[in-house]
């Protein structure tokens, strides 16, 4: 396969590019600010510049998806934990722990693996997002007909399993379960 | 679009993951760095899902179920780390330390 050059990029790489530095200036920020509160949000600001890349990645559904639960339910339910442990709201000290040199070099070295791999591995590789390649790709009447076809077992093994994490988390969050 | 892009992006956000859930106390901070890994690898279904033109898209139904997964984890997370705030009071991960050897010397005064 032909891929076309790095440079100049395309339109649409120079969009995902955009959103990727969004994406990860916000995660930086997720994992060093020291407000708790700013924390959440910043992960909103992650999360939905994510959302424009699976976008742009023509995965349509699953961008819709990722707004709703993520943005929707799992920044809500961080918020609510935040509030329930009496989080404080202005600057905390004490949100790092000791070993935080430490994590940043495995982190650091982490990192410095995967994209090693990653760009050696993939150099070549190009994919055609073009109208006549995606049309209709990553959309609801796609993803629905293979998920309610193909991937059916695997799906109400899912809808067990949320009806099991809403049972333990109900059990879990009883008062009384401490006494008994 | 180079298949390079999301993928060296994801990798660059699962290891700042790596480094929020080793470097922070906050145990609701250390679940967002896990939100951040599962994230990341998302965006590699996603693309690859693309890049190979799966016709069952098996990387974005496995993407689908990845995300149900982390709302499923994120609630009991969420009650376990409320029950020990409840419990113990705090929920700094470094001084739950009820499980470790007790004759241990402490960490603080190891180098």
């Amino acid at each position: 396969m032909n891929a076309p050059a790095y440079l100049p990029p395309s339109g649409v790489e120079v969009l995902f590019l955009l959103l990727g530095v969004v994406a990860l200036a916000s995660a930086v920020l997720v994992v060093s600010t020291q407000h708790l509160v700013h924390a959440a949000l910043w992960l909103v600001v992650t999360l939905g510049a994510l959302a424009g890349c699976y976008l742009l990645l023509t995965a349509e559904f699953l961008a819709w998806v990722q707004v709703l639960i993520y943005v929707g339910a799992v920044v809500v339910l961080l918020l609510f934990g935040l509030m329930l442990t009496r989080a404080p709201i202005g600057r905390s000290t004490d949100l790092d722990s000791g070993n935080r040199w430490l994590a940043a070099a495995v982190a650091t070295a982490t990192g410095a693996v995967l994209v090693t791999v990653v760009v050696g591995g993939l150099r070549g590789a190009y994919v055609d997002l073009g109208p006549s390649a995606a049309a209709g790709a990553g959309g609801a009447p796609a993803l629905g007909d293979v998920v309610f076809r193909t991937w059916v077992l695997p799906f109400e093994a899912l809808s067990v399993l949320l009806l099991a994490a809403l049972v333990g988390a109900v059990v879990l969050s009883r008062r009384d379960s401490a006494e008994r | 679009m180079h298949v390079a892009y999301p993928a060296v992006l994801a990798a660059l956000l699962f290891s700042v993951g790596v480094y929020g859930v080793l470097a922070r106390r906050n145990a609701i901070c250390v679940l967002m760095s896990v939100e951040l890994m599962l994230n990341a690898v998302n965006l590699n279904l996603v693309a690859f899902d693309v890049w190979l033109g799966d016709p069952l898209h098996a990387g974005q139904a496995l993407a689908l179920f990845v995300i149900t997964i982390a709302a499923a984890e994120i609630g009991l997370g969420l009650a376990i780390v409320l029950l020990v705030f409840r419990t113990r009071g705090t929920i700094a991960v470094d001084q739950l330390r009820e499980l470790g050897e007790q004759d241990a010397p402490d960490p603080a005064t190891r180098s």
